[in-house]
């Protein structure tokens, strides 16, 4: 059984000499990460938080910050801070100085007249409700729109719905499990040295960079750590970074073109008869249709495919056969049309390998209460009411799939729907947490801004004002930082063992900022003043963290065996969540507590019953990058090069941190990456203004030359906008927006995946 | 007198920064001031195909091993915070044999 500690008995406050009171706490967001939990330290003299240190006791941190939480202080107090509800007439959107300063009660008065207003006029599924990725926000999006506002329509505008939905699918229908992540001992106290702990002998890294996006609650440096033990690494990425460099070996793959090598992986395992026969013998299904598959990609295929070297591809496979290897499979291989592919063919290797929830292998996601796949159908899922609107949501018509995957709209025809109002008209958007007119989450984020532009009613929540909120909101709400509000942060909604901390607050909110619970939780009294059901949860903070602690499965207080509060885990701080191994054969993956996997055979589905249900290939295939040189070579003249985006920077968590001078020093805008070789022939030196351009867009970003990327590859930051062009129109969030060159609704068959690199492309200097 | 410094792993460095700000913090500096900066050799391809690089943190004149810190019994700001638990502090004498069984790629800087 899962079980829950204690870590440390440091006291969570403790006085220093001079009156400054020092509070232990771990971190999530606002500012935004992943819900890493890293230990805090925070100093506060006269209720001004003065430093930010880590804190020693964090199990999994030891103390460690990155350069984010240790400029905590100039983002809590920077000077562009939202500190007030602001409204601003419809007529002057996107003019910034048209901002009044009002109430709450005021702004919450506009909210819910325009809540009745529009849903009598068009239906609760008018109601949008948005955000982007990792903040404390996106915990609280489902509830907002489905229980709060009454509507079916969450958007994640990210075309494909590229982040993490379609990795976890593949656990899903593949693995019979929820999220899944390499063990790097983290529910353990004394880590690596637990008896029962084995070091990987390898890790596949595969389109990843854990040490700098520290992805969905892992904390990235430990991959760094486990190294330094004797793990060897081999990595997966078109552009050698610090992992790739340190790897033994590094495929820098041709963008785009994973499935091809994923697949022969598997075929040499299973030409040279090295996989664990066991195994597959008693816990997978469809292994030999697997295995004729795989076989149809050739190693020698694959490395002319994906211009790697053949032997590579030997050699890699022979160490990932051994036991135990592990993988750190991450947001790439969400980004393709082929994702789903990618994926299957990826967990096939460690599948087929034995390589799940063994010591040192992948360790599967618990599942049991949180489900697996968060889709209204999906697998495993406690449906409590089935869905009798004949309306569809919306794309949910164009991919039925997607009432499976996740319980939001298809994002691609999301934009269709805004344009079109078909299925239904979206007239009232509440943006939490998501500035998606930047270049990270959407492609052609100007399309979606024209699409939003005329809406009847727009509400933004953030903690700065961005050009989302600038170009569209009519009421802006200000967000508490993660000091000034309470919380608590696990691993994965604990389907994964580490981190069951406590987010404290340390200070008093500046000016009139709400926490995203709370204003939930205030929206929610107005809108739902006669709720019966769940009325403690819904009462307070603290009433929703119980409970939201509660449904986690094994959180009994240990000492007492009561259910376990937020108090109390905010006088702990840190908890520690332990989840045992080969829960496959202990009966803890399905309902109904039988042995097997949470698959509809029960086992590891290597021929997918679900994807077969759906109209998808059972099986997995390579399907060419759209718009490689081989797919249209005719462009290759013109677009001699392929870029690939979102490779990430200490300094900033997507398109946050923008306007902090001590993270701006050291990155100072934009960057392209270019071999100097490249940069010669197009005579561009180090530092130069380069243009990007291709059929869909252009752009700007300053030239680094580095042979990271392999002549013909070039690779363009994400996330970009310039605060300080306060007097430019929406902070120049056009200028360096790589996202305008990407085409949308170029996405897989059942409606995940999409390019967000494999792109083509020109570059030359700019002459301003 | 012992003398004191840092250790630094050249090899696991990662480039983080955090010990140029946890640095900052803990001077009070303003920005463009450093107490330790950290600079990069490379990266390239080495005739063999591998690669060759490494980022170098290095102290400057500000640095004072965090003198107070230490005196309560705590790390220096940059040796905590280090992602990738790159960097110790100790006296040379000690840091000297750990280099010497570290092996390679190693650096040792005396403000």
């Amino acid at each position: 059984m899962s079980e829950l500690t204690r870590v440390s008995e440091t006291p969570r406050v403790e006085e220093l000499e001079d009156g400054t009171k020092v509070y232990r706490t771990a971190q999530w967001s606002p500012p935004g990460c992943h819900g890493v939990g890293c230990g805090l330290r925070c100093f506060v003299k006269d209720g001004k938080l003065v430093k930010v240190e880590g804190d020693p006791d964090q199990p999994i941190t030891n103390g460690r910050l990155c350069v984010r939480c240790l400029t905590l202080p100039e983002y809590i107090y920077h000077e562009d801070r939202l500190l007030y509800p602001m409204k601003r007439d419809r007529q002057f959107r996107g003019q910034p100085d048209k901002w009044e300063r009002i109430s709450w009660d005021e702004a919450y008065d506009i909210i819910v007249s325009k809540y009745h207003e529009l849903t009598a006029k068009y239906g609760p599924d008018t109601v949008s409700v948005w955000t982007g990725t990792g903040r404390e926000a996106s915990a609280y999006q489902f509830q907002t729109c489905n229980q709060v506002f009454h509507s079916r329509t969450a958007i994640h505008a990210n075309g494909g719905w590229s982040c993490v939905i379609p990795r976890q699918t593949a656990m899903d229908w593949l693995l019979g499990c929820a999220y899944v992540e390499y063990d790097g001992a983290f529910g353990f106290k004394d880590r690596y040295d637990d008896p029962r702990y084995e070091l990987p002998k390898y890790m596949l890294i595969w389109g990843r960079d854990p040490l700098w996006s520290n992805p969905d609650g892992l904390f990235g440096h430990s991959t760094v750590d486990m190294m330094k033990r004797g793990m060897k690494i081999i990595v997966v990425d078109p552009r050698a970074n610090w992992l790739a460099r340190h790897a033994e070996i590094h495929f820098q793959i041709r963008p785009g073109t994973d499935a091809a090598l994923a697949m022969a992986l598997n075929t040499v395992i299973i030409n040279e008869d090295l996989y664990d026969h066991d195994f597959v013998e008693k816990w997978t299904y469809g292994f030999d249709e697997y295995a004729e598959r795989c076989r149809t990609m050739t190693p020698e295929m694959a490395a002319d495919i994906c211009e790697v070297p053949v032997e590579d591809i030997y050699a890699a496979a022979r160490m990932l056969a051994q036991k135990p290897c592990t993988a750190s499979v991450g947001l790439k291989t969400d980004q393709n049309p082929n994702t789903l592919q990618i994926c299957h063919a990826i967990w096939g290797i460690f599948a087929i390998c034995g390589n799940l929830d063994n010591p040192g292998g992948i360790k599967l996601g618990q599942t049991m209460k949180n489900g697996g796949s968060t889709g209204r159908k999906g697998v495993g899922m406690q449906v409590n009411e089935e869905d009798t609107n004949p309306i569809p949501i919306a794309g949910h018509d164009q991919y039925p799939a997607m009432d499976f995957i996740i319980n939001t709209t298809q994002p691609d025809c999301t934009l269709d729907t805004l344009r079109t109002n078909i299925p239904y008209p979206i007239e009232f958007l509440f943006i939490q947490s998501s500035n998606f007119i930047s270049s990270c989450i959407t492609q052609q984020p100007m399309q979606w801004m024209e699409a939003c532009r005329h809406k009847e009613f727009v509400v933004a929540t953030d903690i700065f004002m961005n050009p989302t909120i600038q170009a569209l909101a009519d009421v802006v709400l200000p967000v508490s930082t993660s000091l000034e509000h309470e919380g608590i942060v696990t691993f994965h909604g604990c389907n994964q063992p580490g981190q069951f901390h406590a987010l404290t607050q340390v200070l008093e909110p500046l000016g009139e900022c709400k926490s995203d619970l709370q204003i939930m939780l205030d929206l929610d009294h107005r809108i739902n003043p006669d709720r019966t059901e769940d009325t403690e949860k819904w009462a307070s903070e603290h009433g929703y963290l119980d409970n939201k602690i509660q449904n986690i499965p094994y959180t009994a207080d240990p000492e007492t065996g009561e259910p376990m509060t937020y108090e109390k885990l905010q006088e702990w701080v840190y908890g520690r969540y332990e989840i045992p191994y080969y829960q496959y054969e202990k009966g803890l993956l399905r309902m109904d507590g039988q042995p097997g996997f949470k698959s509809t055979t029960g086992r590891v589905e290597l021929w997918s019953t679900v994807k077969n249900h759906l109209g998808e290939d059972p099986l997995p295939y390579y399907e060419e990058p759209r718009f490689s040189k081989r797919s249209r070579p005719e462009w290759t003249e013109e677009y001699p090069l392929d870029f690939v985006t979102g490779a990430r920077r200490p300094t900033s968590f997507h398109t946050e941190h923008r306007m902090i001078d001590s993270l701006r020093e050291i990155r100072t805008a934009a960057t392209v990456e270019i071999h100097p070789d490249t940069a010669a022939k197009y005579g561009i030196g180090q530092g130069d203004w380069v243009t990007i351009e291709n059929p869909w867009g252009k752009c700007k970003m300053i030239a680094d030359l580095t042979p990271i990327v392999k002549e013909n590859v070039i690779g363009c930051d994400h996330g970009w906008w310039y605060p300080e062009d306060k007097d430019t129109e929406l902070f120049s969030v056009r200028k360096s927006s790589i996202n305008s060159l990407m085409p949308w609704k170029e996405i897989g068959k059942l409606g995940l995946g999409s390019h967000y690199g494999a792109l083509p492309c020109k570059i030359y200097r700019s002459e301003d | 007198m012992t003398a004191y410094g840092l250790m630094f792993d050249n090899e696991y460095c990662t480039g983080c920064h955090s010990c140029e700000l946890a640095c900052r913090n803990h001077l009070d500096l303003p920005l463009g001031q450093w107490g330790i900066k950290l600079l990069e050799m490379g990266p390239w391809r080495k005739l063999d195909g591998r690669w060759e690089g490494k980022y170098v943190p290095v102290p400057t004149t500000y640095c004072d091993l965090c003198a107070d810190r230490v005196e309560r019994g705590e790390k220096p700001s940059c040796v905590l915070h280090c992602l990738a638990q790159a960097i110790e502090y100790g006296p040379l004498d000690e840091l000297a044999v750990k280099m010497a069984d570290r092996g390679a790629q190693c650096s040792i800087f005396l403000p």
